[in-house]
This record gives structure tokens, C-alpha cells and sequence, in this order.
């Protein structure tokens, strides 16, 4: 069993959030000064899935990052969870790119790559979170995706997955290869210790350019971006909040039951 | 591009009828479509839509499409995207709409992969640039911490997803007139390569959080399973419901369903008592809607009570009891 997974870097998403500044006229976020970035939250756990299908049937694990900067540190991350190769995609071509654009690239790197049975996805990236490269990934391959899982088997030659729905869950079956997009319901992701921590520290992470993996770059003309941001702003809405006081918090309590009373 | 027109709204049904969405996804649609100078469609998909395509139109639709197949009586990813795909590639809609829940959540990235349009995700408003006629969606972005706009300049259709409960559901007026048109194009079966094996319905104890006109959510300072024993006596006592973080969700102090804000459930009851959590925007975007929003947190920076009416500063633990007890002797009298 190979499984790819897709994993994106993103600025820490849980800075509280008076220290969330962007420059509107670039639009573009700030990122906080000294807070190193992370692992995108559902990625972590789509790591997680493809590591406990190894613990259950054997196999590899391949994680794939398309960015900038120091993203192979995202990538070691997911080798110390458990995975056994990585790769960064990094080339002028790939920066800011829409959606489609970064399906293309991912889609590229996974084709040289090869010989895969799963490529696994966050449901949502953390930061521009478009939740859509999955969905546009498994059509550019053209195979099955199956979106939000919260549980993930294989059955025979069928990937057999729970999908979350407003009043419980799927559960769906479809062939290999497929691609699966995963929900935070999937579980905790494993702290990375022991062996793969060793080893994570020592691999090579080789970087992939356009020409790498074959890329057209006319497919990377941002000209003809899908979609284009043309705005950002940082929401202001502030209530007026009345705290209510009292001697103890025990009084307090009291003070707030005798307000809330009159409301409901 | 300019042989794209319309606004073709994915309509979904509930126990019979046109989903609470689909007549919000129609009142934007119609307001759109109107500025545009322009038709308002609908594609409704089931085994059996009965007098729906009527009812849509008197929710503002001028067409409505109808496919009829047993394959498509639930909703199933491959089945819904070949009928909706097919269709956009013969009525050219300029616009496409669909409710950011768990179906148009699958289906719209995977259309909007197949047809090559633009789309955006869970947008809180959509509107039509008067210079440019060209859709101009807002969605958060940075988990709720940023709102962008986002336009699709050439590629087509510009495709949304809406929020639940954003927009103002669409007015119905029995006397409008419209045209029902049956899809004949037959599904080919052996596209349908995800089949459906099971699904399974998670009842909950008590009153269902989306209905409830009280919700009683914690977070991670709640600590425990156990501790959350005294939220959920708050609740009872005011007949509502308890939701939870994500992280308290993620340690299985409540229930994965019970989740509230921009990945899970979307509140909006009169009361929203939030316990020990920090009000992060993704949180708080699923309980915007609130009349009331009440923050019990013991430090006084927390962003909740940005958003919170009225507030305590003290740990949770000293509260809770108290608030409990005199509530119920105060609703009792
Ligand atoms: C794309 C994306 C989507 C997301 N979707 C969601 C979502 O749908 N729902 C969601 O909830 N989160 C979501 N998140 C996560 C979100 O960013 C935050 O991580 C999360 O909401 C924080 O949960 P919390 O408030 O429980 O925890 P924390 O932020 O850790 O806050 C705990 C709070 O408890 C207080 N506290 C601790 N002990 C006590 C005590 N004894 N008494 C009183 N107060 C105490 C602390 O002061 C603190 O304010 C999403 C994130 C991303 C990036
Ligand atoms: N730059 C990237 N590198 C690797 N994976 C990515 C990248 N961007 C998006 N993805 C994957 O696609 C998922 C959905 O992203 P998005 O559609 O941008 O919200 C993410 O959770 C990742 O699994």
C-alpha cells in the first residue's frame, strides 16, 4: 500500500487574534513575528490516517509540499510521524498560485512520483483554506475522491471510507487509487517519537522544480488565474460586553443568573 | 465568455421538500440575477421531485431542471456531478450557486474541477460589481480572521458556496411563473465508481443543537469528559443543548457532532453560553447568530469576549454551580 499525502505550511493559525495582521493594500497577511509556521491542522491528521493504514497493512508513505521558504520542516514533521519520503515543490512558477494551479503542480510531482493506491488531502488548508485542491486534484488525475473523512479502511482492493454528513456519517467504498480528503473527526495525530524521529532527522529531502516534474508553465500563467483575490479586510465587530461582577464568582454567578433570567 | 448566462442555482432536497438553503440559495440568486438583467435556473436532483420544480418557482426560479433517476436519491458524488456537469455545459450558466453544507461541500469543488470555473467556499455575501458585472464573493479566510473577495475574471462559471443561515431566505409568491424542464440525458452507471455502502444516523439524546434556542458550548478549559457533567446541567436546566470546540471535541469530551463554528455547526439561538473557551473566529462563526452571547473565561484578554453581551472573569468551575442553581430556582418560580 503507497499512500501520498498532500501537506501545505501555514502560519500558526492558533495566534490569538489581536495578533493577526495583514497589509490590505498587498493583500497579504503578516505573519507574527517569531512564531515559526506549521504543519496545516488537517494535513496533520490526513498524516495521521495514512500512518495508522501503515501500522495496519504495511506499506510507504510519501508526503509532498509545494511552497517557500523552509517547507521541508513540515515535511520532517510528517517523516517523524511515520513517513518514509518526502519531497518540497519550490520553484518562482509555483508562488501564489490559485487552486487549479496548485492541484496542476501537486498532481505533476504525485504522476512522476507514481505507483500510489491512496493520495490523501486536508478537507481545508488552515490559511487561504479554498477546500476545493482535493476535489480539483482527483478530477486532473481522474479518480475517485472521496471528501471528509472521518475514518478511513481498506477493504480488499476498495478504500472503504467514513464520510461525515450533518446527522452522522457515510460510509463509502471506492476503487484504488483514490483520493481521500480529511476532517479533523479522523482522530489526534501521533506525537512523533522513537525511530522515525531518528530517522526524520537524517533524510534528504530533495526539492522539485517545474522542469522537475514536468510542468508546463503555461499552465502556471497566474493571468489566467480560476480566481483572483481582489480584497482583504480583518472583520471588526465589537460588542459591548458587560461584565458582571460580585464579591465571590459565587456572587457573580448569581448577579449573571438574575440578568439571564430576564432575557430567555 | 460572454455566451455564459444566468444564475443556475443546485437546489437540495430534505424529507420531501426544497431545503432551508436551497430558498436562501434562490433569494440571492433571484437578486442577482435581477441586477444582471438575467434568468434565474435551478437544478433539482432526486427519484422523484413531484410538485418541487412549482415550488421553486415560486421561490423566484423562471426554469427549473428536474432529473429523475433512481440513482439519484441520495446524494452520491459521482452520480450528482456527471448530471450537474452535463447540464452546465448545455445551459452555460454564468453563476452557479450551492449551500456550503456537506453536499455542496463534495460536489462543488469537484464541478468546478471538472468544468474549469472559479469558485469560492463558504461565503458570507455575494454581490454583482456594477463596472464589471462580474460576481464578487466574500469568505473568510485565515480561520475566520480575514474576509477576502474573490473574482473570477475569465474562467466560467464563477461558482459559490453559501453559508447556512446567511442570507435571508427568498419570499414565496404562489402566483410567479416559471417552466419546469425535464433533463433527459441518462446517467451513465458505470461513471458511479464511489458506491454508497451504508449510512448512519446519529441520533442525538435531547434538543438538537441547530434547534436549540439555548446552547451551553465549552472548550478546552473545560478539562475533562466529566467536567462537561456541569455544562450539561446548565443546559438541562434551560432546555438546551451542549456544544464544544474543536479541541474539546478532538478529546472526546462531547461528541465529534457537537461541534460548533466554521467546520462544524453553524447556532444561532437566543442564548449562547460560551465556558472556557478563547473565542478563536473559527469557533466564533458558528454562533454569530446568536441573540445573546454570554463568555464565562477566566482571562479577561480572551477574544470572546469581544463578542459576548455579558461576561465573567473567573474560572469556570467556581461559576457554574452557582449560575446553575439560581437559574433553576429562578425559572422554577
Ligand atoms: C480552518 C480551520 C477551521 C476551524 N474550525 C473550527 C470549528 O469549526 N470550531 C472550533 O471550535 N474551532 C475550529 N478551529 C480551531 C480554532 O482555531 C481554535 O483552535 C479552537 O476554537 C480553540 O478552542 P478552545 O477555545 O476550546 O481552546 P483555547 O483556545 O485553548 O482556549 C481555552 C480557553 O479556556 C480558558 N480557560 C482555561 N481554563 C479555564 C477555567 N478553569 N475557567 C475559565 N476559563 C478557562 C482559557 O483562558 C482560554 O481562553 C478551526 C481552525 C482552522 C484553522
Ligand atoms: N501548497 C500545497 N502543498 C501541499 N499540499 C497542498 C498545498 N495546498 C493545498 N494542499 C492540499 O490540499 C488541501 C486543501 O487545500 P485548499 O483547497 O487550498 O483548502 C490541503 O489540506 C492540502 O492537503
Amino acid at each position: 500500500m503507497h499512500t501520498i499525502v498532500c501537506v501545505k505550511q501555514v502560519p500558526d493559525p492558533e495566534i490569538p487574534p489581536a495578533k493577526f495582521k495583514i497589509d490590505p493594500e498587498a493583500k497579504k497577511v503578516i505573519p507574527p513575528p517569531g512564531v515559526p509556521p506549521v504543519i496545516s491542522v488537517y494535513d496533520e491528521r490526513a498524516v495521521e490516517a495514512a500512518c495508522r493504514l501503515k501500522d495496519k497493512h504495511k506499506g510507504k508513505i510519501t508526503v509532498i509540499s509545494m511552497g517557500t521558504g523552509k517547507v521541508s520542516d513540515v515535511v520532517r514533521h510528517a517523516l517523524s510521524m511515520g513517513a518514509d519520503e518526502g519531497f518540497v515543490l519550490e520553484d518562482e512558477a509555483f508562488e501564489n498560485l490559485d487552486s487549479f494551479g496548485t492541484a496542476y503542480v501537486l498532481g505533476k510531482a504525485i504522476q512522476k512520483i507514481g505507483g500510489y493506491d491512496l493520495v490523501l488531502c486536508g478537507r481545508q488548508a488552515a490559511d487561504w483554506g479554498a477546500g476545493q485542491v482535493g476535489s480539483i486534484l482527483a478530477e486532473m488525475l481522474g479518480i475517485p475522491v472521496i471528501t471528509l473523512a472521518c475514518g478511513i479502511e481498506v477493504v480488499e482492493k476498495n478504500i472503504r471510507v467514513k464520510r461525515i454528513v450533518k446527522d452522522g456519517y457515510e460510509v463509502l467504498e471506492a476503487p484504488m487509487p483514490s483520493v481521500v480528503t480529511v476532517s479533523s473527526e479522523i482522530g489526534l495525530p501521533r506525537l512523533p517519537a522513537g525511530m522515525s524521529l531518528m530517522l526524520a532527522r537524517k533524510k534528504q529531502i530533495p526539492v522539485w522544480k517545474a522542469k522537475d516534474i514536468g510542468a508546463d508553465l503555461s499552465e502556471l500563467d497566474r493571468t489566467k488565474a480560476h480566481t483572483e483575490i481582489t480584497g482583504l479586510s480583518v472583520p471588526t465587530r465589537k460588542t459591548e460586553c458587560e461584565i458582571v461582577t460580585g464579591n465571590t464568582p459565587n456572587e457573580a454567578a448569581v448577579n449573571l443568573a438574575l440578568k439571564l433570567s430576564k432575557l430567555i | 465568455m460572454d455566451t455564459h448566462k444566468g444564475v443556475l442555482v443546485c437546489g437540495e432536497m430534505a424529507e420531501g421538500r426544497l431545503a432551508p438553503i436551497t430558498i436562501e440559495l434562490l433569494g440571492i440568486g433571484r437578486k442577482l440575477s435581477d441586477q444582471l438583467g438575467e434568468t434565474l435556473s435551478i437544478l433539482l436532483m432526486g427519484s422523484k421531485t413531484g410538485s418541487l420544480g412549482q415550488e421553486a418557482i415560486a421561490y423566484g426560479a423562471d426554469k427549473v431542471y428536474v432529473a429523475e433517476d433512481g440513482l439519484l436519491d441520495h446524494y452520491n458524488s459521482d452520480a450528482y456531478t456527471q448530471v450537474a456537469a452535463n447540464l452546465c455545459l448545455k445551459v452555460l450558466p454564468s453563476i452557479m450557486l450551492l449551500g456550503h453544507t456537506d453536499i455542496g461541500c463534495d460536489l462543488a469543488p469537484r464541478l468546478n474541477g471538472r468544468l474549469g470555473g472559479g469558485l469560492s467556499m463558504d461565503c458570507l455575501s455575494l454581490s454583482i460589481d456594477p463596472t464589471t458585472q462580474l460576481l464578487l464573493a466574500t469568505r473568510p479566510v485565515f480561520g475566520g480572521n480575514a474576509h477576502a473577495t474573490v473574482v473570477s475574471r475569465s474562467a466560467r462559471p464563477q461558482m459559490a458556496t453559501i453559508r447556512p443561515k446567511i442570507v435571508p431566505p427568498a419570499v414565496r409568491n404562489e402566483s410567479r411563473q416559471g417552466e419546469v424542464i425535464p433533463v433527459e440525458d441518462k446517467l451513465d452507471p458505470s461513471a458511479i465508481k464511489v458506491k454508497v455502502v451504508d449510512r448512519i444516523k446519529e441520533e442525538v439524546e435531547g434538543v438538537k443543537l441547530e434547534d436549540a434556542e439555548v446552547v451551553v458550548s465549552g472548550g478546552r478549559g473545560i478539562g475533562s469528559a466529566q467536567n462537561f457533567g456541569m455544562l450539561r446541567e446548565l443546559a438541562r436546566v434551560l432546555g438546551g443543548a451542549v456544544g464544544g470546540t474543536r479541541p474539546a471535541c478532538d478529546e472526546g469530551w462531547v461528541p465529534a457532532s457537537a461541534q460548533v463554528g466554521q467546520s462544524g455547526k453553524v447556532v444561532s439561538p437566543k442564548l449562547y453560553i460560551a465556558v472556557a473557551l478563547s473565542g478563536a473566529m473559527s469557533h466564533i462563526a458558528g454562533c454569530l447568530g446568536s441573540k445573546y452571547i454570554v463568555a464565562i473565561n477566566k482571562d479577561k484578554e480572551a477574544n470572546i469576549f469581544n463578542v459576548a453581551h455579558f461576561g465573567i472573569v473567573a474560572d469556570y468551575k467556581e461559576v457554574l454551580p452557582a449560575l446553575t442553581a439560581k437559574l433553576k430556582e429562578l425559572l422554577s418560580a
